[in-house]
Order: structure tokens, then C-alpha cells, then sequence
């Protein structure tokens, strides 16, 4: 086994646990620092797969920027394992009999798909992922789509505080 | 690595996000749950992204196949951004009127 076999597996387990802790926190805390775990797990999957600049802008917009908010709410509202609502037992159950079942029928449609088989993703090589490809093709082929996603951050900004706002 | 490793991994977190969403009551942890599926396409955006250039640079050794994924990837995330200040000014706006992050509390908008 080479060395990326053993990264791919171990940050493959990572991801899952960790995915899974999110559920089972019963203090909402604990859920944002797994969903942390998640999130650097998949940054070092993209490194794996030579997405450089996917895995840090992942590591500063997410584990850092949206997490860090996610964080700020939950203490500023002060909740913690006590204050946390329960579903009742058989509700439970029965969500997580649906996700297995769609997760189930994935997987086997994914098993049989003859048109994946033997297709590999390039992993530790090739250049797309590189800022210096990205940025080239960000600012010539998709320098419109770029410039309305700062009308959509500036619209935002005015939703959250004119949601926000005290009246 | 065979790209079916990869797709079972994204459905797998997509459809533990999808069991967060349908268990938890928490209206943050259900936003939460709904970000863990975003990342899992996004994953699955870049690994198929790698093996789209895996093909094409056995034909052209200097092809920027697969660059058009990544961005994709990126503007997933500047929009999840956008989402996640809109989500939590609304939740907090929630919590202001009643008091409770709990998502069965929203049932009174029904009269």
C-alpha cells in the first residue's frame, strides 16, 4: 500500500466519524467542532487530489470564516446539552432508516454503473488545481459570473443585517 | 484512485447529512447537516474534475480540462457563504421571537 492509499483511507475514516459525530453531540458545540473535523478531512482530500487552491480556500471559508459564525450563534444564544430539543425515539428511527435506504440504493446503483468502472481520478499530479490555472480561467472566462457574486455578497450583507435588525 | 471510492464517499456523507436533517430538531445543527451536503458534492465535483483531466491529458498534454469543475467548486462555496449570513440572521431572528432553536415551534405559522 502507498502512501496515498493510506491518506486516502485514513481521511475517508476521518470524514465519516467525524460526520457522524456531528449528529450524535448532544451539545451543539461539539457538533460545530466535528463538522470542523469534516471539513479539514475533505481540504486534505483535496490535497490529495491536487486541489491546492480548493483546500485552502475550504480551510479559510468554511473551518475558518462560516464555522467561526456557526460558533458565534450558538453562544450567543447560550444553548448547550441541556437546552437541546429531542425528537422521540421512533422519529429518530425512522430518519435514519430513510438515509440508510437512500444511502443503500446509491451505493448499488453506483456498484453497477458500468460506465464508471475503471475510471480513476488523478491523484498527487496534474496542475488544474493550481491558483495559477484557476486564476487564469477565474478572470477571462468567468470574470462575469465573479463580478455578480459580489452583487450576491452585497445583498447578503444587506438581507443579514436588515434581518437582523432590531425593529 | 477509482473514482467509485470517491462517489460512495460523497453519498455516504450526503446521506449522513440527510439523517442529520431528518433527526435533529436543532434548527442550527439542521443548517449545519445541509453545509456537510454541500461539501460532499463539492468533493465529488473535484474528483470527477481530476479524472475528466485524467482522460483528456492522455490526447493533449497541456489541456485545462477540468479547471471549468474547480471553479464550479468555487462559486459553490463564495454562494454557500452568502447562504450561511442569511441563514443565521434568520435563526436569530427565530430565536428572538420564540425563544428556542427548536424547529417544531415554527408549526404555529400555520394559522
Amino acid at each position: 500500500m502507498s502512501i496515498t492509499v493510506v491518506l486516502f483511507w485514513f481521511l475517508t475514516a476521518l470524514a465519516l466519524l467525524s460526520a457522524i459525530m456531528v449528529l450524535l453531540s448532544k451539545n451543539p458545540v461539539h457538533s460545530v467542532l466535528w463538522l470542523i473535523v469534516v471539513f479539514f478531512a475533505i481540504s486534505g482530500h483535496y490535497i490529495l487530489l491536487n486541489a491546492q487552491f480548493l483546500a485552502i480556500v475550504n480551510l479559510i471559508v468554511y473551518a475558518g470564516a462560516i464555522m467561526v459564525l456557526f460558533l458565534f450563534v450558538i453562544m450567543l444564544m447560550n444553548l448547550n446539552a441541556e437546552t437541546e430539543p429531542q425528537k422521540n425515539t421512533w422519529l429518530k428511527l425512522a430518519g435514519a432508516i430513510s438515509g440508510g435506504s437512500l444511502l443503500l440504493i446509491l451505493v448499488s446503483v453506483i456498484r453497477s454503473a458500468t460506465d464508471m468502472t475503471g475510471r480513476t481520478a488523478q491523484v498527487g499530479e496534474g496542475n488544474i488545481g493550481l491558483i495559477s490555472n484557476l486564476g487564469k480561467a477565474l478572470f477571462s472566462e468567468y470574470v462575469v459570473p465573479f463580478e455578480i457574486s459580489s452583487v450576491l455578497f452585497l445583498s447578503a450583507m444587506v438581507g443579514a443585517v436588515v434581518i437582523g435588525k432590531k425593529d | 484512485m477509482p473514482i467509485q471510492y470517491y462517489i460512495g464517499l460523497a453519498a455516504t456523507l450526503f446521506c449522513i447529512g440527510i439523517t442529520g436533517v431528518l433527526i435533529r430538531r436543532n434548527a442550527i445543527i439542521i443548517f449545519m447537516c445541509i453545509e456537510l451536503m454541500l461539501n460532499a458534492v463539492n468533493l465529488l465535483l473535484v474528483a470527477f474534475s481530476k479524472m475528466h483531466y485524467a482522460t483528456a491529458f492522455i490526447r493533449n498534454a497541456n489541456t485545462t480540462a477540468g479547471s471549468d469543475a474547480q471553479l464550479f467548486v468555487f462559486f459553490i462555496m463564495v454562494v454557500a457563504a452568502a447562504e450561511v449570513s442569511v441563514g443565521l440572521a434568520i435563526i436569530v431572528m427565530m430565536y428572538r421571537n420564540t425563544h428556542s432553536v427548536d424547529v417544531n415551534y415554527l408549526n404555529r405559522l400555520k394559522n
